[in-house]
């Protein structure tokens, strides 16, 4: 369970990123944020993330403000969330095998079990060919999908996708809304912003819309403003 | 248990930072080359120090004060002076040149002068008196040194005066100038090698934090997969680590060639001291700061950028 209450935040004390936002997120939803550039969306992840903090108001995650914790628990945190960019963000000096075990790795799993999950999870998007390739080496639809599985190889219990089709093609674009809906419906919490109406209508579940750092709309059965 | 998991994280960041180092090309090499630039310029402070400071020393030795004693002088109250002026803590060497020695010498360095021998013979007797060769250990000692001879009223057992002059007093100017030039050159040249390291590790220091800029991004991803902040410095750290040290090496190879060809030109121009020689007999200190220089400032530089980055 995410909440949101009454979540502000202004930079340099004059723009206001987020006035007041609160909203609640369940276990298993598939929630998508929609709004114009500037509306707050990206603020309103990384808050979740803890990249940043709020000026006012609070953010819980299954009733902990977040905010609160100290690094090795926000860290704690991390690991139980997926996260997927629009650029990627690859580590481009390694491999995808190595870009996925990284996560692993931070999270404190076995040689053992990095061995036996990573190609499994390649699988599940499938790039099992790509394994050994480097970032430079793949397509963005690829790269997007090696973004996934290092957000999914940890079974977290929540994915932030922000943005993940904003540098796709229509045919990667379908196919990375086919991956999220399918770890959405293996029980995972999906929370994806985006701008895309496509994308929107294609996944038809609970929308929130964003203008000026405010939610202007949430809307259970997909309708949004834009 | 808790252990191995250590183990398992320090197999990883090692590997991690082999890897980076090994795949980042041209950014490790670009970083090489600047150290190597800052460690030739730590191992030019050393061996200019060598010269410097061998070059000092022989200026030092030609430093002395001769006691010259009346030809009337026992040889035995001049030993006796000599065992009292050696036991004094501000002398380096006292070296005595019997009546006899002084005029060997004096017969050779004049055995082309036949009028002053001929004038020598006809003497009949030897007219020179012996001599105390005083070497102080540093040359701002020779005053208070010649001035205990000149004051202490230094008599034989039969209480005569037996110094008949002290060659300080007429070298005082020229020796307080030396002992000037020499300390002055000593913070000289102290000065400007700690000026140079600093501005070569302050460059170095740079560039390692311009490679880790370019990898802003990246620390920022392994934050956000909930790496810690120890488990992201660690790689870094170790790149940094084995950046300084195939820079060290290179640099200790490189200095093989670049010293055996001016070795030659230091000998002739700086009294005697051939630095390929200097760097073969002290190779393993020289190794050792090199080394040691080398992977601290890489490993240092790489924490203090890395750390900038990890404000998430």
């Amino acid at each position: 369970m995410i909440t949101f209450d009454k979540v502000s935040k202004k930079y340099n004390d004059e723009y206001e990123a987020l006035k007041e936002v609160s909203f609640v997120i369940g276990p298993n939803e598939f929630v998508s944020i929609v709004g114009p550039s500037g509306a707050g969306k990206t603020t309103l992840l990384k808050m979740l993330l803890a990249e940043d903090k709020p000026t006012g108001g609070t953010v819980l995650l299954q009733g902990v403000n977040i905010h609160t914790l100290s690094d090795r628990e926000i860290n704690d945190v991390r690991r139980k969330i997926g996260s997927v960019f629009q650029d990627f963000r690859l580590l481009p000096q390694k491999n995808v095998f190595e870009n996925i075990a990284f996560a692993m790795e931070a999270a404190g799993k076995s040689d053992e079990e990095i061995d036996s999950d990573v190609p499994h999870v390649l699988e599940l998007v499938d790039l099992g060919s790509k394994i050994w390739s480097f970032p430079h080496e793949l397509s963005g639809g690829e790269k997007q999908r090696v973004a996934i599985a290092r957000a999914i190889v940890n079974q977290p219990d929540i994915i932030i996708a922000d943005e993940p089709t904003g540098n796709l093609d229509p045919v990667n674009t379908y196919d990375i809304v086919e991956i999220l809906k399918r770890i959405n419906d293996l029980g995972t919490t999906v929370i994806l912003t985006t701008h895309n109406k496509g994308v929107i209508d294609s996944v038809g579940k609970r929308v929130i819309t964003m203008q000026g750092g405010k939610v202007i709309r949430d809307d259970p059965t997909g309708k949004y403003i834009l | 248990m808790e252990q191995s998991a250590f183990k398992t994280k320090l197999k990883r960041i090692l590997k991690s930072g082999f890897f980076s180092f090994w795949r980042s090309g041209f950014v490790s090499v670009a970083s090489m080359l600047v150290m190597i630039v800052t460690l030739s310029v730590i191992a030019g402070v050393v061996f200019t120090g060598a010269i410097l400071g061998a070059t000092l020393e022989e200026l030092r030795n030609k430093v002395d004060v001769n006691v010259y004693f009346l030809t009337t002088a026992e040889e035995t109250d001049i030993l006796g002076l000599k065992s009292r002026i050696e036991a004094m803590p501000e002398v380096a060497k006292v070296e005595y040149v019997s009546r006899e020695k002084a005029l060997e010498a004096f017969k050779e360095r004049h055995e082309s002068d036949a009028i002053t021998l001929q004038a020598l013979e006809e003497l009949g007797d030897n007219p020179l008196g012996a001599a105390l060769n005083i070497k102080a250990k540093e040359p701002s000692q020779y005053e208070s040194l010649a001035n205990f001879l000149n004051e202490e009223n230094i008599l034989s057992n039969q209480g005569s005066r037996i110094i008949d002059k002290i060659n300080y007093f007429e070298n005082k100017v020229a020796i307080e100038k030396l002992d000037r030039i020499i300390d002055s050159a000593d913070r000289l040249g102290f000065g400007l090698s700690l000026a140079l390291v600093v501005i070569s590790i302050i460059i170095t220091l740079n560039t390692i934090r311009l490679a880790i800029y370019i990898s802003r991004e990246e620390i920022s991803v392994m934050q956000l997969v909930g790496a810690s902040k120890n488990y992201i410095k660690g790689p870094f750290v170790i790149t940094g680590f084995l950046v300084g040290l195939s820079s060290s090496l290179i640099t200790l190879i490189l200095l093989f060639p670049v010293l055996y060809w001016i070795g030659g030109l230091t000998e002739n121009f700086f009294i005697g001291l051939n630095v390929f020689d200097y760097y073969i007999q002290n190779f393993i200190q020289i190794f050792l700061i090199i080394i040691a220089s080398g992977t601290a400032i890489g490993a240092f530089s790489s924490l203090l950028a890395v750390r900038k980055y990890l404000k998430l």
